[in-house]
């Protein structure tokens, strides 16, 4: 089983990495960018079966490590 | 007077720490971050400043899972006195025992200078013989130092008296280098034996290197 952790700063804190992405890609013509998020993906390989509590167990790992929840917000996929 | 300074894989500036408190008269430990307890006779642990665990992930949220962050959660909750500099500020906000965190530099470069800081807050021991509004100059060095707290955890410092030094100009005025709320630099926890600065006041202690202004700072842990 496969864990796919997105962690991104929450909305409302400044992303200054989004914005200079932004503005490089403005910059280069590409009109079409209105926002510009940069994150984090981390890639977990879990031995186990059942997918949530492999689920609550990267959650779990998201509190304790993976995300500091001050600034940041995490998604978790399970892949089976 | 004995100090212990944290050791973590990564960390640098552990023997300039050393250095700064022995050159004030105190004794000094270094403390490997495998340790599972914090010496008895400690006055002072000091989180020092570097890249522990070379920032992997996040400035300090490795570093938070060592065996010694335990031992030091359990002393400052039984009211001994830590300080953090720099990477040691990332590592105690990671931890929980200060609160906010640190983002990346408003404008992305890594800043390396000497930086003017006020005095906000002096009723406390790292402070207290600062005055209030006085301007310090001490080196900052880091990536990671944007101060960031929601304005409710905002309130809560200026309420308590834990906002310690905002970055200035030479007279005083705001001059705010990476972003961080309010200009903020460093805090303290809420009852004042935990405190966390981006800026390193173990590179202030000699005019001839440019200022000393970190020995009056330091100096104020010392029969506090």
């Amino acid at each position: 089983m496969k864990a796919i952790v997105n962690v991104f700063l929450k909305n409302g804190v400044l992303d200054s990495q989004g914005k200079a992405v932004q503005h490089a890609l403005s910059g280069h013509g590409f009109d079409s960018v209105k926002d510009v998020r940069v994150g984090k993906q981390i890639i977990i390989e879990m031995n186990e079966s059942d997918a949530a509590l492999a689920k609550e167990k990267v959650a779990h790992m998201c509190e304790e490590l993976l995300a500091n929840t001050v600034i940041e917000d995490y998604e978790i996929e399970i892949q089976a | 007077m004995k100090v212990g300074i944290i050791q973590f894989p990564g960390t640098n500036c552990e023997y300039d720490t050393q250095h700064a408190f022995a050159a004030l008269g105190c004794e000094t430990q270094i403390l490997w971050h495998k340790e599972e307890s914090i010496p008895s006779d400690m006055d002072l642990v000091v989180a020092a400043g570097g890249f522990s665990y070379g920032d992997y992930l996040r400035s300090g949220a490795i570093a938070k899972m060592s065996p010694i962050m335990k031992a030091l959660k359990v002393y400052a909750e039984n009211g001994g006195k830590v300080l953090g500099i720099c990477n040691g500020f990332q590592v105690l906000t990671e931890t929980g025992l200060l609160p906010g965190a640190l983002k990346r530099n408003e404008g992305l470069h890594f800043i390396s200078r000497h930086h003017h800081l006020k005095v906000v807050n002096n009723d406390n021991d790292f402070l207290r013989h600062c005055a209030v509004d006085q301007v310090v100059n001490i080196p900052i060095a880091h990536h990671d130092g944007n101060f960031y707290i929601d304005a409710a955890g905002l309130n809560e410092l200026y309420a308590n008296n834990q906002v310690l030094l905002k970055y200035t100009d030479g007279a005083g005025n705001i001059d705010n280098p990476n972003g961080s709320v309010d200009s903020i630099a460093g805090i303290c926890n809420k009852s004042k034996n935990v405190f966390g600065l981006m800026p390193h006041p173990e590179r202030a202690m000699e005019a001839l290197l440019g200022s000393d202004d970190g020995r009056a700072m330091l100096e104020g842990f010392i029969n506090a």
